[in-house]
């Protein structure tokens, strides 16, 4: 069975006990605080709430590790990337350069862009558990549901609910697909070129494709039989009240987000500067 | 008067895509209440006529309609999609493909949501048909956890909900075991009698099929209904025999033995049926006994092999048998039982946790999929799944490219290949103007090409009408005859009963059975565990009191290859 990364995890949390609809706008609010603010102190505190959070949904680190890596390696090219493209960028925000050692040129290391890409380091840090819990612990069907809710169109939402289900599928093809064109004989490991490797990858990636397009067919199908697009609006079945619980965590949210943007804003810099 | 709720009248249709007309000049009228079964071979329109009256025909597939079709008394043309769907529910073929929902509850409200019905109101409407289907207790699972019989249920609920007067089942038995299969039947069949809905099967599967009582059998061939008649009358006719379309086997040796089938007879029911008794016996004893094989060398054995996906669930559990050379062998078993589980770690796509498995006497436990590839090919259900090229010759040629063998001796090989793969004439034809049978073909050709010693298949005839059947099947016993061993991952059983000498049966990741395929075909105990249903040429043998109702069954099949031999 194929390993399912970014589907829904079951478990009994109060982070799965949430509607979908609470758990999106708190992710939109969160994202917001934390893109918008480049506050250390606020970032730490967020940082630490996030994964407050993450242990109380009680996923594992293990069942999202795979993706974790992905956007920690991520992470880490990012990082290289503002540096080599920018490597004053601590020098200007800061107003001050203390320079720790010289590499050549215009690249020498700063504690003031040290810090500035410790800020950015950290902004990842606190959306990553909560952009990951938003997803692995709403269940697919009332994600569509919750989309619609707040407005997006219920095809579009639909559509966005369907290609997440599909991923567990799409993993499961490729894994046969890839099997069968080993067999074959077609090398995807690091013992074959890059170039062959690549031209390997077509191999699986077409038939993928093309059977991918078949299962379009038939659902697509399915659903017209069954009434889907007759009507501007729809019902959802696995819609879930709001309850009490989900009021106060969206009051709670919206309090924070309007704290986080007073402490950044009141000195009218986006940046805390410790060197001041 | 019952008043009829479909009607054809003059009615061709030709879709845009292709030259000639699907379905020609066709007057067909269906009453309400009625059941109704059409078959008829692969290409003859029987689809089509299911797409015009759920229709799909022509508001997703176009194409031009001459004539007139009234559903319920109005013209379809002029009724949209999602009207006639109010009207004509269909369970489609593919229960994983149809699923739109997530949950079984979700599933089935699929189409009260698109009528913007209240949450309240539509909760206690999925509730009320999931009993009528019996999932009731299921309503949170996940659909993808449910058994192939537990999914066509939930599908069939989702378009109950609805209210539909027309039921419509393209294929319903393609995907599902035999015992599965004709618990489908019964299903299908007890909701009928308790609703009185007009239910239409289009289905090849015809002795599955009268396992319930239908009122009228459509016999489409070529775009045209060749018969329109109660099953009685149809089987006592030779029409079934002439478009090829598999008779009931009891049926069928009826026949063979010179019996004269007539509509008084009941021949739609193998236990009420009057055949002459006394002519089977004859016909019996005059042809040949059966032969069985001589033994030979063991190729491929399994030891104690055990496996598991994850920690403390064994789904293979020290499974141990013995493949010997030049055999053709069937692997069954129900859906999940761990058959292709067997299969990948044989290939090597998977590692047993424990246990050795020997290729010639040697220990290939440890081989890589590469090494193993050159001994052991695979042939993946779904020939899409494994055609990565645009042409045939490049499709067969891939895996000697990759393995960088000359390009004179990939010609020669690839050309000897195609040649007995019949593919020789179409070699730079683009695969995509293929039929599905021969691009089962062509991704037989490629494994075929590294020469390995066993080929593996899973379900290679699934799907497929009698002749593309016999086409592919005959294939392969002509592979095997050339020394290949194969294997077999099947739940067919006519393919079981009518190509491999041997089946060894699994349940629950344990070999329950290595048997003859007559005697687990006939061991009801076997049966029960591995959902599969006893030949009712059994029944028929025991009935006109044959002493070695097995022998019976074994001179049967080989009749029958020989009669259908001459079709191609």
């Amino acid at each position: 069975m194929a390993v399912e990364m970014l589907s829904y995890i079951e478990r009994k949390s109060p982070v799965h006990e949430l509607t979908g609809v609470t758990k999106l706008l708190c992710f939109i609010i969160w994202s917001t605080a934390a893109m918008l603010t480049y506050d250390t102190r606020i970032l730490l505190f967020l940082f630490i709430l996030s994964i407050v959070i993450f242990i109380v949904s009680k996923i594992k680190v293990k069942e999202i590790s795979f993706i974790l890596i992905f956007i920690l390696i991520f992470l880490l090219l990012n990082n290289i990337a503002i540096y080599l493209f920018s490597p004053q960028e601590g020098v200007k925000i800061y107003g001050t350069s203390h320079i720790l050692f010289e590499i050549v040129g215009r690249y020498n290391v700063t504690i003031e862009q040290i810090f500035y890409q410790l800020n950015i380091t950290l902004k990842y840090f606190t959306v990553t558990p909560v952009a990951l819990l938003f997803i692995v612990t709403t269940h697919p069907s009332e994600f569509a549901a919750s989309l619609n809710k707040i407005g997006v169109s219920y095809r579009i939402s639909y559509a966005v609910a369907l290609a997440l289900r599909y991923i567990p599928d799409v993993q499961r093809d490729f894994r046969n697909i890839a099997l069968a064109q080993q067999a074959r004989g077609v090398d995807l490991s690091s013992k074959e070129k890059l170039s062959k490797r690549i031209k390997n990858a077509a191999s699986i990636m077409i038939p993928l494709i093309l059977s991918s397009l078949d299962k379009i067919e038939t659902i697509s199908n399915a659903m017209e039989l069954r009434g889907f697009g007759k009507n501007k609006e729809r019902t959802w079945y696995s819609a879930r009240l709001f309850q009490s619980k989900d009021y106060i965590i969206l009051a709670v949210f919206v309090l924070m987000l309007v704290g986080t943007l007073v402490i950044t804003f009141h000195d009218g810099n986006r940046f805390y500067n410790p060197f001041l | 008067m019952k008043k009829p709720v479909i009607e054809f009248n003059n009615y061709s249709f030709k879709y845009h895509s292709q030259v000639d007309p699907t379905l020609k000049d066709l007057s067909l009228t269906i009453l309400e209440g009625e059941k109704v079964l059409i078959v008829g071979p692969s290409g003859s329109g029987k689809s089509t006529i299911g797409h015009c009256i759920n229709g799909l025909v022509p508001f997703s597939y176009k194409g031009d309609v001459i004539g007139s079709l009234k559903i319920k008394g109005e013209e379809a043309k002029d009724l949209d999609i999602f009207s006639l769907s109010k009207i004509v529910g269909t369970v489609l073929q593919d229960p994983d493909g149809q699923f739109i929902g997530l949950t079984v509850g979700e599933d089935i409200a699929f189409s009260l949501e698109n009528d913007c019905i209240e949450q309240k109101s539509m909760v206690a409407l999925v509730e009320e048909v999931a009993e009528m289907v019996e999932m009731d207790r299921f309503l949170s699972s996940s659909v993808h956890h449910l058994s192939g019989g537990q999914k066509q249920r939930v599908s069939l609920a989702g378009v109950m909900v609805d209210h539909v007067d027309v039921l419509l089942f393209d294929e319903p038995l393609a995907n599902l075991d035999p015992a599965t299969g004709k618990y489908a039947m019964e299903l299908i069949d007890r909701i009928q009698k308790e609703t009185n809905k007009t239910v239409i099967i289009i289905e090849h599967r015809l002795e599955d099929v009268l396992h319930i009582d239908v009122d009228r059998i459509i016999v489409m061939d070529d775009g045209r209904i060749v018969a329109d008649m109660n099953p009685d009358e149809l089987l006592a006719s030779n029409i079934l025999e002439e478009i090829h379309i598999r008779e009931p086997l009891y049926v069928k040796a009826a026949k063979y033995a010179g019996c004269e089938v007539t509509e008084e007879m009941k021949p739609s029911k193998p236990l009420s049926f009057a055949v002459d008794k006394e002519k089977l016996i004859a016909w019996y004893e005059s042809t040949d006994s059966i032969i069985p094989r001589g033994k030979s060398e063991p190729i491929l054995e399994l030891n104690e092999i055990a496996f598991q996906y994850h920690a403390g669930h064994e789904t293979i559990q020290g499974v141990s048998f013995s493949i010997e050379k030049g055999e053709m062998v069937s692997l069954i078993g129900k859906n999940g039982a761990g058959k292709s589980t067997i299969s990948k770690l044989i290939c090597g796509f998977e590692k047993p946790s424990s246990g050795t498995i020997y290729f010639d006497g040697q220990d290939i436990t440890k081989d890589t999929i590469k090494e193993r590839s050159e001994r052991i090919g695979m042939v993946l259900q779904n020939p899409n799944h494994m055609i990565s090229k645009h042409m045939i010759f490049d499709e067969v040629a891939l895996g000697l490219v990759i393995r960088g063998v000359p390009e004179q001796e990939i010609k020669e090989r690839v050309e000897s290949v195609l040649k007995i793969c019949g593919l020789y004439p179409f070699r730079n034809w683009p695969i995509s103007a293929l039929s599905f049978g021969q691009k089962k073909r062509v991704t037989i050709a490629s494994v075929l090409v590294l020469d390995p010693e066993i080929i593996i298949l899973d379900e290679p005839t699934a799907g497929q009408d009698l002749r593309h059947f016999t086409e592919i099947m005959d294939f392969l016993v002509e592979l095997n005859r050339n020394g290949k061993t194969i294997i077999i991952i099947t739940h067919d059983m006519h393919l079981m009963l009518e190509y491999t000498p041997r089946a060894i049966v699994i349940d629950s990741g344990k070999k329950i059975a290595d048997e003859s395929a007559t005697t687990v075909l006939t061991d009801a105990e076997i049966i029960k565990q591995a959902n599969l249903k006893e030949t009712s040429l059994f029944e028929l043998a025991k009935r006109a009191g044959i002493r070695e109702p097995k022998e019976f069954i074994g001179r049967f099949i080989r009749y029958d290859k020989e009669v259908r031999k001459n079709w191609q």
